[in-house]
């Protein structure tokens, strides 16, 4: 569950470790003070944050990481679950991104049903406005985005010429990076960050 | 947050949280991600007192099994209670 929690903290620090300036802004700021938990159980009762708003405070963050006296201009942006739909989203609706990372992201392809006020578009909608590279980390056990959600994005891509590295782990599911939960999946994950960190060398340095 | 799968409903009674026993007021009823229990999915329900702010809650992440022997279990009870002529609406105290 995606939130201002420690797993992203800590992820944060290790993007950090690697030599980059990170920042991991917190989206739910609007929604109170409490623990992570709290907060982030405030918004999944309210159907989440809005996307504009979301896109707004990711803008805000690109803006704030690019007037570091430090910054070669070049950033990237990183989610998983929810967040890996709000970074897919972000690479496509805020001018400015040189790479992206997308970790299962639920919900990019979405049924019309599923639509919001909050959520009025399928990000799925906006792929011939992705403006940089993608990396996707999947794993086929996972119910949301499903391998055929993943296929369906990946037509989109092509579709439309866009770059993009997809990546679809055997015998992992949803979240195997959360070393802190039972989908965490060792060697898939190891992997996956070893390619995670190659693709923002690529594209971000 | 993945499922975006949540409804609330209006409640009355008492909770008790990290800080004692507070009023609930909502009931915040989700079938997604889990904090805590060992399942991708999970039935939980948050009951709140949204004026309050984000910590007047109390968590329980359910099985799917478990959420459905709960339901079955508050309603043979209330069933009990109604047969036995017990189910009368509590009158606040006056304090």
């Amino acid at each position: 569950m995606p939130g201002w929690d420690e797993w992203y903290r800590e992820a944060t620090r290790k993007f950090a470790h690697h030599g980059y300036a990170a920042l991991s802004p917190n989206l739910y700021h609007r929604a109170g003070h409490g623990s992570p938990e709290d907060v982030a159980a405030k918004v999944r009762a309210a159907g989440g944050v809005a996307d504009e708003q979301a896109l707004g405070d990711l803008a805000g963050a690109l803006q704030y990481l690019r007037a570091l006296p430090a910054s070669n201009g070049k950033v990237g942006v990183f989610g998983t679950c929810s967040g890996g739909r709000h970074a897919f989203l972000a690479a496509c609706r805020v001018p400015g991104f040189s790479a992206v990372v997308d970790c299962w992201g639920g919900r990019v392809v979405m049924a019309p049903g599923e639509l919001t006020p909050k959520q009025p578009v399928a990000p799925i909608d906006y792929t011939q406005d992705l403006s940089c590279p993608l990396l996707g980390i999947f794993g086929e056990e996972d119910q949301n985005p499903t391998p055929a959600h993943v296929a369906q994005l990946e037509e989109e891509l092509k579709h439309h010429g866009k770059t993009y590295e997809f990546h679809m782990y055997a015998k992992a599911g949803h979240g195997f990076f959360y070393h802190d939960r039972p989908n965490y999946r060792q060697e898939q994950a190891v992997d996956g960050w070893r390619k995670l960190f190659a693709f923002l060398e690529t594209h971000l340095k | 947050m993945c499922t975006m799968i949540v409804t609330q409903v209006g409640i009355a009674g008492c909770g008790k949280g990290t800080n004692g026993w507070f009023e609930l007021r909502e009931a915040n009823v989700s079938y997604d991600h889990p904090f805590n229990a060992p399942f991708e999915h999970a039935v939980n329900i948050d009951f709140v007192n949204e004026a309050l702010g984000p910590s007047a809650r109390v968590a329980v992440e359910l099985s799917v099994e478990g959420a459905r022997t709960l339901v079955a279990a508050i309603n043979a009870v209330l069933e009990r209670a109604e047969s036995g002529g017990y189910l009368e609406q509590p009158v606040p105290a006056v304090r």
